[in-house]
């Protein structure tokens, strides 16, 4: 009859480290390559809406008019494929999970910047401004 | 991988090329319908040795399928998902659960398709 | 003449992962017919064909299941690559498979430490959620999640691994086997799991045939069948042997799995050692216009999605036949002549994933 297979492994358990991580007091463990949230650098945005073309959940919204994206976070899957389309990679996928919520929110609104004007060819007195301007 | 030829037979052929499957040793692999416009497509498929024979019955609503669970047994979850799920009646099977196998808010919810207006979370 | 009572068993159970309600009629203690009853969690995901691409529609394939997700997402493309005639490069296949038996790995410990649990062993429970926990990390440091890996795209996958990485995945699995070892001793040799496993649920190897069971179901009564042999992906270049049993009880079940396991380690070992170089996508243009049976072997068995396009950007059909779906018949007939205490464990032994089975 063999009894007690499982001593030898209880035994030797003992005398290591427990092996639960006590998230939240202590941070998750997270690599380089975790999906936590999408950010977005709106300096780099030219609202194309690839972004929101591609979206699965179709949380992402921009509004041409008014140069604003805007993401729903609790509706966002992590996918990471609107950070792979982005023509302008102004979009990034952090590592950090985002909070939990008790109640809907999590839509997030930034201005961005905006398709770039193209320089005017014949314009020699005002070469000197920055290509990105709003408006 | 192989091509997959899917054969086309008449509803009334469905039980006998069953029997003829199970007599020469294949096994019941899936059985799965398609709705097409007005007409809906199930395909019986059977497997031995890892090569795949199927066999593929176009009806349309109103027609009576008879089941196979005479020759395989486990045919009786397949058709009743065929019939919660798209409304089409299949007779004789062994265990029938008259339209409670799956219990949803819509009869037959693949049979129709609603489209909500303005559900998207962006106010699209 | 003994009186016939029924007694339900679930949806909510403590062993069950899933929700699953069976109708258990008993004489004396002992079940002589069962009447099974699933949809809590259909969620009618192949209608969403209509409303998502075929490109999109992978993370819907991939959201199936939480446990098996992988392999879905794997099966899904393959089908989707081979009705447009497209050929992966290489190095994608060969890191699909590798992913592919990671995934099964933290399958099967998933449900050895459920299975312990059931009979109330649960210090070997926590043992293995522990193990587990190594082959989650190696997931989420290579694709970036832990249980959804979002990483299989038509045309091939997302993400590279670096060579550096792959040594370094080889050398954890390789220092964990010494406890793989220890944890399927239990299993396997101790007396008290072998008075309640043995001879427990035994399903005959003709009646695991006719009534379609497949996976580990299958193999523990006698069947070799597992799809793995077919060859897709780049299994076609890596020896590998099924493993069978042919007790058929719930106790050749588990020793399937346990031994499934190490050949899974195996597997990837072989797939690290020839993994060429290049390129892990492709480009894609173009949709799907035709049909096609795609067939892998998830943890639980054989998982067959059936495609059909015609040529538009949303495909006509995806349906989606998993394992579990197909083995609740056989539970039907093994659950006969079971004693209602065993009934618990004996459900267990098939490995029900009910989200899988419903959709």
């Amino acid at each position: 009859m063999t009894l007690f297979e499982n001593t030898k492994i209880v035994i030797s358990s003992l005398f290591t480290r427990p092996a639960t991580l006590m998230y939240p007091a202590k941070p998750a463990k997270k690599t380089a390559n975790t999906r936590g949230h999408v950010t977005i650098n709106p300096a780099g945005c030219i609202t194309c809406r690839t972004c929101q073309r591609k979206c699965p959940t179709q949380a992402i919204n921009v509004d041409v008019k008014e140069k604003t994206w805007e993401i729903d976070n609790m509706r966002c899957v992590v996918c990471a494929v609107c950070v792979d389309t982005c023509p302008t990679t102004c979009l990034t996928m952090d590592n950090q999970y985002r909070p939990a919520m008790t109640a809907r929110g999590g839509i997030e609104k930034v201005t961005v910047a905006g398709p770039k004007k193209k320089e005017p060819a014949a314009a020699p007195a005002n070469g000197a401004k920055p290509a990105e301007k709003k408006e | 991988m192989a091509a997959q030829v899917i054969t086309p037979i008449g509803v009334g052929d469905v039980v006998s090329k069953a029997g003829q499957a199970k007599k020469d040793g294949y096994r019941l692999v899936q059985i799965g319908c398609t709705k097409i416009g007005d007409d809906f497509e199930i395909i019986y498929v059977y497997d031995k040795d890892f090569t795949l024979l199927s066999y593929r019955i176009t009806v349309k609503e109103d027609v009576v399928i008879p089941s196979i669970s005479s020759e395989y047994f486990g045919a009786f979850v397949y058709e009743n998902e065929i019939h919660d799920l798209y409304g089409l009646h299949v007779s004789g099977i062994n265990i029938d659960f008259k339209g409670t196998f799956y219990k949803t808010a819509i009869k037959h919810p693949f049979n129709v398709t609603i489209t909500k207006e303005g559900d998207s979370c962006q106010n699209k | 003449m003994s009186k016939q009572i029924t007694v339900p068993f679930g949806p909510q159970h403590p062993v069950l992962p899933e929700p699953l309600h069976l109708d258990l009629v008993l004489e004396d203690e002992t079940v002589v017919d069962v009447i099974p009853s699933i949809g809590y969690v259909h969620r009618g995901l192949e209608k969403l064909v209509e409303k998502r691409e075929y490109t999109e529609y992978v993370f819907i394939a991939e959201r199936i299941c939480g446990i098996c997700s992988f392999i879905h997402s794997q099966t899904y493309v393959q089908g989707i690559e081979q009705i447009m005639g497209l050929e992966v490069p290489e190095r994608a296949t060969y890191l699909r498979t590798i992913w592919g038996e990671y995934s099964r790995l933290h399958s099967h410990l998933l449900w050895l430490g459920l299975f312990a649990d059931s009979m109330g062993f649960e210090s070997v429970f926590m043992n293995a959620w522990r193990l587990r926990e190594h082959i989650l990390d190696d997931l989420e440091a290579t694709t970036g999640g832990r249980v959804i890996q979002g990483v299989c795209k038509v045309g091939g996958v997302r993400k590279d691994i670096t060579p550096e990485k792959l040594d370094e995945m080889l050398k954890g699995l390789r220092g964990m086997e010494h406890e793989l070892n220890d944890l399927t001793n239990v299993f396997l040799n101790d007396s008290s799991m072998k008075h309640r496993l043995r001879g427990v649920g035994v399903l005959k190897k003709e009646d695991a045939y006719v009534l379609g069971a497949v996976g580990p179901t299958a193999r523990g009564s006698g069947l070799a069948i597992d799809i793995r042999s077919t060859g897709y992906g780049a299994l076609g270049k890596i020896n590998f042997k099924p493993v069978v049993e042919y007790d058929g009880d719930c106790y050749a079940r588990c020793a399937v799995r346990a031994k499934e396991m190490f050949t899974s380690i195996d597997i990837i070992e072989q797939c690290i050692k020839k993994i060429p170089d290049g390129p892990v996508d492709m480009k894609v243009t173009g949709a799907p216009d035709g049909e096609y049976f795609s067939r892998t072997e998830q943890p639980r068995g054989e998982v067959i999605h059936y495609i059909k396009g015609n040529g538009k950007k949303n495909l006509v059909r995806h349906r989606v036949r998993t394992p579990t779906f197909t083995n609740i018949p056989p539970l039907v007939t093994l659950l006969k002549g079971v004693d209602l205490a065993d009934v618990p464990v004996v459900v267990l032994s098939i490995d029900p994933c009910i989200g899988c089975a419903e959709r």
